[in-house]
């Protein structure tokens, strides 16, 4: 699916040591990349809760990206390698709830690496433009409407009770 | 404190920098969006926030208009966060009440479209007052620091840094890798452009350094770990054995003499190999200590565990051999550290085009300069490996510089030592001198003099690049046999061939080896091209991310002598700066734990690399160390009961910044 | 309470087992003193009143409701909102009604595979017709309604307003006495509270806890435990650490890993987060793929593990199904 009308909305959490400088970098050197992401700046990956992220998909987000510092140069010794293990946990669970894993994304990116960073942006977007809305609230809309279901009852428990004696 | 929502009185400022901002967003547009959001009391933009007149207005705001809560929409928080802050407290607002959306270099300087830009910078703005809602006034923190600093690298960075740092009246420890301090610079003949002789200037530094009260010198040492953070790191250093005691010896080198091996056979690392040594030896004659050292690894008493020990005999009374010395970790607590561990020659030996290691006569730059050195191996003779003059010298500019398949930067140093090289043979040896390269950079004070003398001198020029460097035909490989340089001689636009019976290699400046096991003890980064990364290539040259660690000299960038020891003045001022200041500012951003929530189920406790978290056993919960936390936010985010939090990033901040940014997409 | 004598009390059972119910008698002889606090003015497991009775009650006279079960039909939630307006101090009582519980596990799929399965699919159905229930049926003497069957389970807050929660599946007899004292006594927290422990199971088990730092996870059938170490920490997927206490750790205690009944803990919103986040943390590796193995081997349903029982109230609240199979996106 590759509607063009189609504006991903993505929530990136950068770590401020390595990727939110990186993304900074790239604002100096006037690398231009997608406006489709918003950024949120961490001290360290390492505090990207699994639940900021089931949060922004709920929340309407049709991607989220994570970057840290390259495995081994964490600015905090080594706390990208927990990012990495909720990564991997959090792309299972997110395969079993039907929301493909490629929606989130985990990037390395140094200090020094402002055009990747806006590089990875990039191909993180065309990807998730690749993959559609996600639209959660779409999601949570049920089948059956509700509303109308709920006003039938309603209405046939307010006829019941004219009944009543 | 602000206890509830109807309180909150936001202010939100929207800085143009200039164009830089308001040339790309439209920030009329942006300051009415912030009017309309929840709690936002007032919106304003202005030219310059960052400028006096900007903070000014919004310190007048804050009184004026009792704003608690302030938003400062414009260039990265690594910037201008503590700019705001300081104003807010100025106010009489608590430093931490005050939220950066980073709307110029995330959305200004990276957004080509402009209604995009704006929609961005709306949703980031939306963000940070949804935010700022939620932030809590925060004390400073502080720490003592170790009133002490470690040079790391005795080379003449590590050296100057550390006399400064001394003669200031700060307790100093040297740590370098190798049995003498002296680095490359100790290496030199002359230096450039003013051809003073390197050891001449070198070694009243190098025995300063030995006599200073203040300075600890620990030689053929390196450093095992580094813990701690700025103001108390605390530091393992391993130290090799000598097997000699460097108190007892007295530095007579008798011990050489009396060596058991009469004839030198080892290849000296000092002298680029091209030099020979005993067992037992010392790498220069102005070593620093003058101290031999023993080779573990060809000494016989040690590798065989029996020798008649001539050494021994010939040290005397003074009896300074120990070869039962073990290497032993000692460890130092200091406030600062200074890296100035320089940087190796580039091996052209991975270049086939140039026959380095293949061809005798093929020389580096740096084999060049021992051979030119009087203290080298030829006593300062300019001879081929057969012991003859060399009568035409081919010097090969940019050898793994300024090329796409090697490095791409400029080291920065060849051009001004190869001419130095070009005058120092021509001196010498009256030899006839090709220059061959791509273009001269001579920017630095006496350069352009220096190149001009040069030409005068008859050196010959040859702008292009070396193809390929080849025996002449029918000579051979052999030490004797003359070399023939092409080059493609683009001023005369035409291939030349040149005959030579010598080539030296102008190698590139590289970083070292180990570089990047280096920078991961220190906790620090590196550029690209692999040399340890400065905070801001412009404003913060000395300074690297890890607060603390502190650059000097060629492991930052290819650098000459002159800037070398500048920056390592500049890095010992900042140490110094550290040191004087006494005591320096904890993170804020703190993680904590909510006592009555933690059920001390220990999962936080192996997550922290600071063993900042410890369990309290008899209470059944988690505490964190105030002074180790770092500040990661790792453990809030594994915390299963949510008892841990962080300050400044706490998860209703972070969630709220969330719905901000999503509402507004 | 006001001055009145007796106030008045009513109980429902909506999406749930009825464990809730029989939790309330597991508070023993002490229902004898709720008799003599309350009137019980409906509560149609136990006591003779109907739905006409309750609609015919003024608005905010029932003092309390205990209100059990997630919202699955549009009868459900026709009930919830009548009690709602019926009731001063409504109740989400139980892990049902709380966030979901076993009912709401059902989001990971919609109605079509809730039919699916439970008309056509299970070993002991005989439907050979393929007879589904339907909302309208038309028979000869006129049309005969059954309630709509949602898609996505909702907890009672995601439909009505909720004063308070009582945790756990069931609650604890002793938790729920204790939230009939608060009431009674009036001193109840603020509206809007958990009325319950606020740390984890951690806090009442007596297992001994070193360092967290798991190699392989494993299931409660692969290994004998070890009967003093932490659960977790021998590789047993232990919900404890992110679970509410209350319930006296009673599963661990005897070598059965926390499921986690109790729900998330105070402040924490999605409780399969908070495990996610605990148990990635501390997996014993550096790379990708060994974590992601010793995940995928130990963890074979992620879902199911750390959303048992809040699957409804987490953030996402449903699993995104494949149109018209109403199964689970499998790989």
């Amino acid at each position: 699916m590759s509607d063009e009308t189609f504006k991903p909305k993505i929530v990136a959490f950068l770590c401020n040591w390595c990727s939110y400088t990186a993304s900074d970098l790239a604002g100096t050197a006037r690398i231009k990349y997608s406006p489709r992401v918003r950024i949120i700046r961490v001290m360290c990956s390492g505090r990207v809760d699994p639940s900021f992220v089931l949060k922004a998909f709920a929340l309407g987000a049709d991607g989220v990206l994570v970057a840290g510092c390259h495995p081994g140069d964490c600015h905090y010794i080594e706390q990208n390698y927990k990012t990495m293990r909720r990564d991997v946990m959090l792309r299972y669970f997110l395969e079993q709830m039907g929301i493909e894993p490629g929606r989130l994304r985990l990037v390395w990116a140094s200090a020094a690496e402002g055009q990747y960073l806006a590089e990875s942006i990039n191909t993180f977007v065309a990807d998730v433009r690749t993959l559609g809305p996600l639209n959660w609230s779409d999601v949570l809309h049920d089948g059956v409407r509700r509303e109308e279901a709920f006003e039938e009852i309603a209405a046939e428990h307010a006829e019941a009770m004219e009944v009543q004696p | 404190m602000i206890t509830s929502d109807e309180e909150l009185r936001i202010g939100v400022y929207v800085c143009h920098c200039g164009s830089n901002i308001a040339g790309a967003i439209d920030v009329e547009a942006l300051t009415k969006f912030a009017e309309q959001l929840p709690h936002v009391a007032l919106a304003r933009h202005y030219k310059y926030m960052c400028a006096d007149p900007g903070q000014e207005l919004v310190k007048r705001d804050i009184v004026e208009f009792g704003l608690n809560r302030i938003v400062v929409a414009a260039c990265s928080p690594n910037l201008h966060e503590p700019t705001f802050r300081r104003a807010a407290e100025d106010a009489g607002l608590n430093r931490f009440l005050v939220q950066i959306a980073n709307i110029r270099e995330q959305v200004a300087w990276v957004t080509e479209d402009k209604q995009e830009a704006l929609e961005k910078a709306e949703a980031h703005l939306a963000a940070a007052v949804r935010r700022v809602a939620q932030h809590e006034p925060l004390q400073r923190q502080f720490v003592r620091i170790v009133p002490r600093a470690m040079v790391v690298g005795g080379g003449i960075a590590g050296i100057q840094a550390a006399l400064t740092l001394a003669d200031a009246g700060r307790e100093v420890i040297l740590v370098e890798r190798e049995p003498s301090i002296g680095g490359h610079m100790a290496m030199f003949d002359k230096t450039f452009p003013t051809l003073d002789c390197a050891a001449c200037i070198l070694t009243p530094k190098m025995t300063a350094v030995k006599l200073h009260s203040n300075i600890k010198m620990l030689t053929y040492s390196t450093v095992e770990s580094v813990e701690g953070s700025v103001g108390n790191f605390r530091v393992k250093v391993r130290r090799k054995p000598r097997y000699i005691d460097e108190n007892l010896c007295v530095g007579c080198m008798q011990c050489i003499d009396g060596c058991v091996f009469t004839k030198a056979k080892f290849p000296n690392a000092f002298d680029q190999g091209l030099g020979l040594r005993k067992p037992v030896w010392i790498p220069f004659p102005q070593a620093v200590p003058p101290v031999p050292v023993v080779d573990p690894e060809v000494c016989l008493q040690i590798t065989r565990g029996k020798c008649k020990q001539g050494c021994v005999e010939a040290c005397g009374e003074r009896n300074a051999f120990r070869f039962d010395q073990q290497e032993k970790i000692e460890e130092y607590e200091v406030g600062a550290i200074i890296v100035a561990t320089g940087f190796q020659a580039f091996d052209p030996s991975v270049i086939p085009y140039y026959g380095y290691g293949k061809y005798p006569n093929v020389y580096t730059s740096l084999e060049v300069e021992r051979l030119l050195n009087a203290g080298g191996p030829t006593g300062g003779k300019l001879v081929l490996r057969d012991g003859s003059t060399p009568k035409r010298v081919g010097i090969v500019h940019c050898v793994g510089s300024r090329d796409a398949n090697y490095h791409v930067y400029c080291s920065r140093v060849c051009c001004m030592y190869a001419l130095k090289l070009a005058h120092l043979v021509r001196e010498k040896t009256d030899a006839e001198v090709y220059n061959c390269y791509i273009d001269i950079r001579a920017p630095g004070k006496g350069f352009e003099e220096f190149y001009n003398r040069v030409q005068n001198e008859g050196v010959r020029f040859i702008r292009g690049k070396v193809a390929d460097v080849t025996p002449v035909a029918g000579q051979g490989t052999t030490a004797e046999g003359g070399l023939v340089m092409q080059v493609d001689d683009t001023l005369l636009g035409k291939i030349r061939q040149i005959n030579v019976d010598m080539v030296i290699l102008a190698v590139a400046l590289e970083p070292r080896a180990d570089a990047n096991e280096v920078r991961r003890e220190f906790g620090i980064s590196c550029s690209a091209e692999g040399f340890f990364l400065e905070k801001h290539p412009k404003l913060a040259p000395v300074n690297t991310a890890n607060d603390g660690v502190l650059l000097a000299g060629a492991c930052q960038a290819a650098k000459d002598i002159p800037d070398t020891v500048a920056q390592a003045d500049a890095a010992a001022a900042k140490a110094l700066m550290l040191i004087d200041a006494g005591q320096i500012e904890l993170e804020p951003n703190t993680a904590w734990v909510d006592e009555k929530m933690c059920s001390g189920c220990k999962t936080c406790i192996a997550l922290c690399p600071y063993q900042a978290i410890r369990a309290d056993e008899e209470r059944k919960i988690a505490v964190i160390d105030q002074a180790l936390c770092k500040g990661c936010g790792t453990c809030v985010a594994a915390c299963p009961s949510g008892a841990a939090k962080q300050h400044l990033f706490a998860d209703q901040q972070v969630n709220e910044e969330l719905e901000g940014l999503m509402n507004y997409v | 309470m006001s001055g009145e004598p007796k106030g008045k009390l009513a109980l429902y059972w909506a999406a749930s087992c009825g464990g809730c119910e029989i939790a309330v008698l597991a508070i023993n002889e002490k229902i004898l003193d709720v008799d003599a606090l309350f009137d019980i003015v409906f509560w149609p497991v136990a006591v003779d009143a109907k739905v006409h009775d309750v609609e015919k009650m003024a608005d905010g006279s029932i003092d309390v409701c205990l209100f059990n079960g997630g919202i699955r039909t549009s009868e459900q939630e026709y009930m919830a909102r009548l009690l709602r307006k019926k009731s001063k101090v409504l109740v989400a009582f139980g892990s049902c009604a709380h966030e979901g519980c076993i009912p709401g596990l059902a989001n990971a799929t919609n109605r079509r595979g809730v039919f699916q399965t439970a008309y056509h699919e299970t070993p002991s159905t005989e439907n050979p017709e393929g007879v589904e229930p339907q909302p309208k049926t038309q028979v000869a003497e006129g049309t005969l309604h059954l309630p709509v069957f949602y898609d996505t389970v909702r907890t009672l807050d995601q439909t009505v307003s909720v004063d308070y929660y009582l945790p756990g599946c069931p609650p604890e007899a002793d938790r729920i006495w204790d939230a009939i004292t608060a009431i009674v006594g009036n001193t109840l927290p603020p509206p809007g509270s958990v009325i319950g422990a606020e740390t984890t199971v951690c806090e009442e088990c007596p297992r001994k806890r070193n360092e967290k730092k798991v190699k392989k996870f494993y299931r409660t059938w692969e290994i004998i435990p070890d009967e003093e170490t932490c659960l977790l920490e021998q590789g047993l997927l232990c919900c404890g650490i992110a679970t509410r206490a209350g319930c006296g750790a009673r599963c661990p205690q005897v070598g059965s890993p926390c499921i986690g009944c109790y729900g998330p803990n105070e402040g924490a919103h999605d409780h399969g987060a908070r495990m996610m986040a605990a148990l990635s943390s501390m997996i014993d590796s550096t790379d990708p793929e060994e974590i992601d193995r010793i995940i995928r081997d130990g963890i074979p349903d992620p879902v199911g593990t750390f959303y048992r029982f809040g699957l409804a109230a987490s953030h996402l609240r449903r699993a995104k199904t494949a149109d018209g199979n109403g199964s689970l996106a499998k790989k």
